[in-house]
């Protein structure tokens, strides 16, 4: 626990020959680029409008997907395959505040507040097992949360319910705020991500992941940082779900709760480079890609994704940034240290 | 009087997820691996005896001699060039790869078979019943129950009492150890797939008998047999037995109130026995840290 915190006040330096740094030239860069490139996004519905708007739409609900999915499996060691259990609440949720006169794209932030306080009764229950045990528990709640969606006639049982409160917007209008609101979201969950895994807690998170007793043993609070990667997770998942249906404008329980979200995440984690800030980003463009040329044939398109993740588990197990940064000593987004030799 | 015929019913069909989970249990306890497309691989069951038992135009039954070695096979197989080679990345690798593998499978079938539907030609058996009093006992069912116990009881036998039991238990308890005392555990890991796959694919023709199966059926199947395992005790056969029936009697005693309700009950009581005893129901005298210890629970 307090291992991270002496790291980032610096205490390492004075390892006489050696110098010790996080940023580089190239990562300064590559932040000045990022910040040029999210201005750039701002401004896309002033420049260009709709027909660039709806992909990259996509494209920015993937990144965040895949962003929260790495802080969950990549750094934190617990693979979900049930945050369509967060995504489906969350489009249930915004269809709930909205109809109770809340504008639905404040009611976003409400809605990742919802998923957050609903995970924490669950993190309970499903962060008793790990592993495999822990991946199919979270299906069984992802179940629940459908039958219970399907069960309630005040959401419009198993036929599902359209979004309120859009209705006064103009078409343009619409869709630009929900370009920016997407936006929004995905830059919160990566660098949202990036700011929670460069402080103590990412230390400690890869830790529990890759030993959880041994982590235990050296006073990190294993319990503690699982709770935190499974409520920030679900908040996020909560928070995409909003997105989801404001896109859709329609929440249908088999669409919301449908497991193809987690098959997404996991490919997207996998192929980019698990448990790094760069590797999702790659997946989402990658994923974005494939389904732009496959989008003919829904059941090859997912067999071609499974079949990608399993091959880069066995054959590259860090991805196509693992890979990279281990070729060619890359690091963009720099979350770990670089020792250097003083001449 | 229906109470009664709603518990034996449940315990019938508690015998169905007993033959799916030990597969599971199995796979689990010997090479710690939670094979996520376990379902999957019980739904290509069901598949390859329709395919099997049109082609021929016999009922299901008897192309079992041909359906469980190649089950088998394909258990082996998957364990050398899949699931082998995943354990060797670490923790997280086997259950990421059997995602990925269950996500192609679920794919792969609906490709090849279309999502209709489908049910498996079970002949005379299938339709056969007999009066225990005023209650009606389907054969099929009774089939299913006596069958899962059959396998059970020598699943148990074979790992209690025989050479080859001993090294898979001792494999189970010291990888390293075991290896070191000369037992060849690649072909062990091989055979126990096998056999995990081949009662998966067994229970999956009777589910395909008694019900209806479609390309997306396993992960359900996969959740049903998980939450067997886990309410009767993670590592124990005979608790996987109780920890089904535990399932079939609760959804047929809530299915008799309201159908709608009937598997939400069944995912809530394993929710509850996820918070009272995570250990399960049915352990004794193996406490929380020893199951801890295999890695199960974090």
């Amino acid at each position: 626990m307090r291992r991270g915190a002496a790291i980032s006040r610096g205490a390492v330096p004075s390892l006489a020959p050696f110098t010790v740094s996080r940023w580089s030239v190239t990562a300064s860069l590559c932040t000045a680029t990022c910040v040029l490139a999210v201005a750039v996004l701002v401004v896309i519905p002033y420049v260009i409008g709709g027909p660039a708007e709806q992909p990259l739409i996509t494209l920015l609900t993937f990144l965040a997907m895949a962003s929260l999915w790495n802080l969950l499996a990549g750094f934190s060691g617990l693979t979900s395959f049930g945050q369509q259990a967060y995504i489906g609440l969350g489009a249930y949720a915004l269809y709930l505040v909205a109809e109770h006169g809340i504008n639905p794209f404040a009611g976003i932030l409400l809605v990742a507040v919802i998923a957050a306080v609903v995970s924490l009764p669950v993190s309970a229950l499903v962060l008793r097992l790990s592993g495999g045990y822990f991946a199919v528990a979270t299906l069984v709640v992802a179940a629940v949360f459908q039958i219970i969606a399907t069960l309630s006639p005040s959401v419009g049982g198993t036929t599902g319910v359209s979004v309120p409160g859009l209705a006064g917007y103009g078409d343009v209008l619409r869709e630009a705020l929900i370009y920016w609101a997407t936006l929004a979201v995905a830059i919160a969950s990566v660098a949202g991500v990036y700011v929670l895994v460069r402080r103590g807690f990412g230390i400690d998170a890869r830790a529990v992941s890759s030993d959880p007793v041994a982590a235990a043993s050296s006073g990190v609070r294993v319990g503690r940082i699982r709770l935190v990667a499974y409520v920030t997770a679900a908040a996020g998942a909560g928070a995409v779900g909003a997105l989801i249906a404001l896109q859709t404008l329609y929440v249908e329980p088999s669409s919301v709760f449908s497991i193809q979200y987690s098959v997404y995440m996991l490919f997207m984690v996998l192929i980019g480079g698990i448990g790094t800030i760069e590797g999702p980003v790659i997946g989402a463009i990658l994923l974005f890609a494939l389904q732009e040329w496959l989008s003919a044939d829904g059941a090859w398109y997912l067999v071609i994704v499974g079949g990608l993740a399993v091959t880069a588990t066995l054959i590259a197990s860090r991805g196509i940034w693992g890979f990279a940064s281990e070729r060619f000593g890359w690091s963009l987004l720099p979350i770990g240290y670089q020792v250097r030799s003083r001449d | 009087m229906n109470w009664v015929n709603a518990v034996i019913q449940g315990v019938l069909l508690g015998g169905q997820y007993a033959l799916i989970a030990c597969g599971l249990s199995l796979a689990f306890g010997v090479m710690r691996i939670v094979n996520l497309a376990h379902g999957d691989l019980a739904v290509c069951g069901a598949y390859l005896g329709l395919v099997l038992s049109t082609a021929l135009g016999v009922p299901v039954w008897v192309t079992l001699p041909l359906l469980l070695p190649a089950a088998f096979v394909v258990g082996a197989g998957l364990q050398v060039l899949l699931f082998g080679r995943a354990l060797q990345h670490g923790v997280l690798a086997p259950v990421l790869v059997t995602f990925g593998l269950s996500v192609m499978i679920e794919n792969l079938l609906q490709v090849a078979a279309t999502s209709d539907p489908r049910g498996l030609n079970g002949g005379s058996l299938a339709l056969a019943s007999f009066h225990l009093g005023s209650i009606v006992v389907s054969w099929l069912f009774l089939t299913g129950f006596l069958t899962a116990c059959a396998v059970l009881s020598c699943l148990q036998l074979a790992l209690s009492h025989t050479p080859w039991g001993r090294r898979v238990r001792a494999t189970a308890d010291d990888l390293d150890t075991a290896r070191l005392v000369g037992i060849r555990v690649r072909p062990l890991f091989a055979a126990v797939a096998g056999i995990a796959i081949s009662t998966a694919a067994l229970a999956g023709v009777f589910i395909g008998t008694i019900g209806t199966f479609d390309p997306f059926a396993g992960t359900n199947t996969l959740i049903f047999a998980f939450e067997a395992v886990v309410i009767g005790g993670i590592g124990s056969l005979w608790g996987t037995l109780a920890g089904g029936v535990a399932l079939g009697v609760t959804q047929v005693v809530v299915g008799e109130i309201n159908e709608a309700y009937a598997v939400l009950a069944v995912h809530l009581l394993f929710l509850a026995v996820l918070t009272v005893r995570p250990g399960g129901l049915f352990t004794r005298g193996q406490t929380l840290r020893e199951i801890r210890g295999q890695g199960a629970l974090g």
